[in-house]
């Protein structure tokens, strides 16, 4: 009882900290000082009035939200001592394989830029920078000389890393049975299996209405849809986080949706905010960095090819150059266990002084990346709520997807649930597909990295992130690329080799999401 | 069949008799729905007749704009309404007009003007004859330009619809589920200094074809699904459903007001191109109607859905894949509907004396859905009033 109690006032304290640097903090303290002209405010109760008087006016509410999203991501509690590294990613063979992925990062990048002759960053001169200025809503058209870029890396190299990762201190015996796991990673961490997914993804079940499926032509909507709306309003009303987080379970309707996910990444578009990103823009207009043209690449051969997203193909570049100059961004290394890579001015190479963070955000990106922001241009087309929509999915969920880490959510737990799933629920599909040289992990890998963005009709992909959301875990994606290697298991028996094993899986975009989930984790016979 | 071969089977010269057994894809006449010129032409004397009759759906504001009939901007023939142009354009002098050629199609022909000197040469032989003594190649329509269009992403587009249609008395029209929005792949600007560059104003697939940024895996489409998916999350679900009502009912009306002078051949049948803009109020408007819509495919998935287009058309007027016979009834069973749904069934509608103009709220089952109730002839409309 003592641990937890302190455990508790620890995390409320280190809450607080982290709070009391925030515009909410000022903000409540404006508020508390004017409301001491209201006449209900009295010097004997003072405390209690002004707690009162925030009650009413919503103000806790704010409070409440921002505690809420602060402890989404809060790491699990851990011994008082611990390191900051523990912090990030609390085994060390982990943290040592995230270590040296980094570094071949890094390595390559250099190379290309020197290779390339070209400067990790530059100042541009004034033309340059009214040029880009004019044309800062346009920039798709902008036609640079790509041709000798190449992306810092693709999915299936970090595949080819995670695959070799080995637990050192793990000795599995050398004999085969029918325990042993038959797919590429072979790191022992803990995974949910179906009868506890069931009960994490309780709202996902068969007596509970969804949408995606109980809002589809056949079903009237006085049955789920009318009632579901209207408390969606209810909850856009009260404005709190938790309470949409827990609506969001069973999908949001299409008219809700931008407003239920800034209140669930308790976003606000404030003044300060729009300045933020204003300077942002600034800071891209006046200096050009070398991931620029990789990001300009990377749109070009993702995003401007889809055919959803390529109407938004000058969003994209919007968002993403300025996020790469985010400095903000850096907080979310706390608790990711990659690390910024660090770069050194010219000719002080190894001296701490002259280290900065390259690039800015720390984050380099890398093929498919700008697939992260482009669903997100159906919900939001102002540039800076866009932009913080994006920041805070990212610092949430997505960094997950491209680090080592063993957390539940990490891309590397992700990659053993879809295995162990199918493993255990469809062994005889898991086996003649491995015997014919397609390990299924092979073929899923690309989607969770993406969170399957690019691969679903874009109004399932927007019902999947709805789910991400609410269960604050991105383990749905795992549970979702086995329910569809299920539903096409007939076809996928008669194939004969990876590419015809591809060829049943590349399409996608008819598939309906909700169905597939729910037959896969409720209605299959175990 | 093409337009040409139509022309030669009705002409009256060549005393063609198609027998029974054969349905030809053209009205004899379907130049008074296609022609830029006649559509209007019809359509105003439909909304005259309307406001003679006292009907309430040519109700009137204070600004005498009609209030549910006004969804074709302002147009004039030229060269004849050359003097009625020039009175309208003198009102407001700083508005941009479009001129189309009467009988063309796949943008040739279009320019933008905002100088009454840009069309002089029509003011020349601006006689108050009835155009049809003009030579056709001449004549031309100006219409007033929308130049405040719904933007996505910064670019104007606009949408296509196929719509089919049986019989024009009683009216049956099928409007096809899956029909896209075609992006211009340049950002759109009302600027003077642009109006010469068609890649940012004309959105016909075989213009934007010709540009740098042309891609040709997506073809600058949309689905009309995405757009509705867009437009629901960024303006909500009420004006987004009154848009699509909007244009159904756009459509009913522009068949409603050919159909007196349609020459409803049993032997025919249409499937039609609707060429619709929306602006930035989300007021659709109609632009032109094609009676040839281009099927050849610019991308995969545009060759899909041609295909399935044809596959679905045919089903509806050929049923059962046998001998045609022309006598038939023209009423398809539900299952052959394919990707179509029935947007306006005439004898439906009058038979149970409520007016189940079955509009289609992509997915929701169709029913007398926020429905006009009509009694002998009379609409009166309860949805956006």
């Amino acid at each position: 009882m003592l641990q937890e109690e302190s455990d508790l006032s620890l995390v409320i304290a280190q809450i607080v900290q982290k709070l009391k640097g925030s515009s909410l903090y000022a903000q409540l303290e404006r508020q508390a000082w004017a409301s001491l002209q209201r006449p209900e405010i009295k010097l004997e109760s003072l405390k209690e009035d002004i707690k009162e008087y925030f009650k009413i006016s919503g103000w806790e509410k704010k409070l409440q939200n921002a505690v809420y999203s602060e402890l989404s991501v809060f790491p699990s509690p851990s011994h008082p001592a611990a390191p900051p590294e523990h912090l990030k990613e609390p085994l060390v063979y982990m943290r040592k394989a995230q270590g040296s992925w980094e570094k071949r990062i890094l390595k390559s990048l250099n190379s290309m830029c020197t290779e390339l002759s070209i400067p990790l960053a530059r100042k541009r001169p004034v033309g340059e920078q009214k040029e880009l200025l004019n044309k800062w809503n346009e920039m798709g058209t902008d036609e640079p000389d790509l041709s000798l870029f190449r992306p810092v890396y693709a999915p299936k190299d970090f595949l080819e890393v995670l695959i070799n990762l080995r637990n050192p201190n793990y000795e599995n015996g050398d004999s085969l049975s029918f325990r042993t796991h038959l797919g590429l990673i072979q790191v022992p961490l803990k995974v949910k299996d179906i009868p506890e997914l069931k009960e994490f993804f309780v709202e996902l079940g068969l007596t509970t209405g969804q949408l995606g499926i109980d809002d589809s032509t056949q079903v009237p909507p006085e049955l789920f849809e009318n009632e579901h709306v209207r408390i969606g309003q209810k909850v856009l009303a009260e404005q709190d986080s938790a309470a949409a987080q827990q609506y969001i379970r069973q999908g949001s309707p299409t008219a809700l949706r931008a407003e239920l996910w800034a209140l669930i990444l308790n976003i606000s578009s404030q003044p300060e905010d729009i300045l933020y990103y204003e300077q942002l823009k600034t800071n891209v207009i006046q200096h050009d960095l070398l991931v620029d043209s990789l990001i300009y690449k990377d749109v070009k051969l993702t995003a401007s090819n889809d055919d959803y997203y390529f109407v938004f193909e000058d969003y994209l570049y919007q968002v993403l150059l300025c996020f790469s100059r985010d400095t903000s961004v850096l907080g979310h290394f706390a608790y990711n266990s990659a690390s910024p890579p660090k770069s050194y001015i010219r000719g002080k190479l190894g001296l701490e002084e002259y280290a900065v963070f390259y690039p800015p955000n720390g984050v380099i990106p890398f093929h498919g990346f700008s697939m992260y922001v482009a669903p997100l241009c159906f919900l939001y087309h102002e540039p800076s709520k866009l932009y913080q929509i994006f920041r805070e999915m990212y610092v949430r969920f997505f960094f997950r997807l491209h680090s080592i880490s063993s957390h539940p959510s990490g891309i590397v737990s992700l990659c053993l649930l879809f295995e162990t799933l199918l493993q255990t629920y469809l062994p005889q599909l898991f086996y003649h597909l491995r015997e014919i040289g397609a390990q299924p992990l092979r073929i899923s890998f690309k989607w969770m990295v993406r969170a399957f963005s690019g691969y679903l009709a874009t109004d399932q992909l927007l019902l999947l992130w709805d789910r991400i959301l609410g269960y604050n875990s991105l383990e749905i994606l795992a549970v979702l690329a086995a329910a569809v290697f299920a539903f096409r298991a007939v076809n996928l028996m008669e194939v004969t080799s990876l590419a015809a094993a591809e060829a049943v899986l590349a399409d996608l975009s008819t598939l309906k999401v909700m169905p597939l989930l729910q037959i896969f984790l409720f209605a299959t016979v175990t | 069949m093409s337009v040409q071969t139509i022309r030669n089977v009705f002409s009256v010269e060549t005393g063609y008799r198609l027998s029974d057994d054969q349905i030809v894809n053209h009205f004899p006449n379907h130049y008074e729905l296609t022609r830029k010129d006649l559509m209007v032409k019809n359509i105003k004397r439909y909304r005259k007749e309307l406001e003679k009759e006292g009907s309430p759906l040519a109700e009137k504001d204070e600004n005498g704009k009609y209030l549910y009939l006004d969804f074709v901007p302002v147009t004039y023939m030229l060269p004849a309404d050359y003097n009625l142009f020039v009175e309208e354009f003198r009102k407001s002098p700083s508005s941009t007009w479009i001129m189309k050629p009467c009988g063309k199609a796949q943008g040739k022909g279009i320019f933008l003007i905002n100088k009454l000197s840009q069309i002089k040469k029509w003011s020349r032989d601006s006689k108050t004859s009835s155009f049809v003594s003009q030579s056709t190649k001449e004549a031309y329509v100006i219409s007033l330009y929308i130049n405040n269009p719904l933007l996505i992403g910064g670019r104007k587009f606009d949408l296509r619809l196929y719509v089919l249609v049986s019989t024009y008395r009683p009216l049956r029209c099928y409007m096809y589920k899956l029909g896209f929005c075609r992006f211009c792949t340049v950002k759109y600007t009302p600027s003077t200094s642009e109006l010469d560059n068609m890649f940012v104003h004309l959105t016909n697939v075989a213009i934007q074809k010709h540009g740098e940024d042309y891609n040709h895996i997506h073809g600058g489409k949309w689905t009309v699904n995405n757009l509705r998916l867009y437009l629901e999350s960024t303006r909500g679900k009420e004006v987004t459903s009154k848009l699509f009502d909007e244009i159904h009912w756009i459509i009913v009306q522009s068949l409603k007001a050919v159909a007196p002078v349609m020459n409803n051949d049993k032997h025919c049948f249409e499937c039609y191109g609707y060429d619709i803009i929306i602006d930035d109020k989300l007021k659709p408007w109609l632009i032109e109607v094609n009676a040839s819509p281009s099927l050849t495919s610019s991308t995969a998935n545009d060759r899909i859905l041609k295909y399935n287009l044809i596959n679905d058309t045919l089903n509806i007027a050929v049923p059962n894949g046998e001998i045609p016979d022309c006598k038939w009834n023209k009423s398809p069973p539900k299952e052959v509907l394919g990707n179509y749904e029935i947007l306006y069934d005439e004898e439906l509608a009058q038979g149970d004396g409520a007016d189940r103009e079955l509009r289609s709220r992509p997915g929701q089952s169709l029913g007398p859905k926020g429905g006009r109730s009509r009694d002998s002839g009379r609409t009166v409309l309860t949805t956006w009033k």
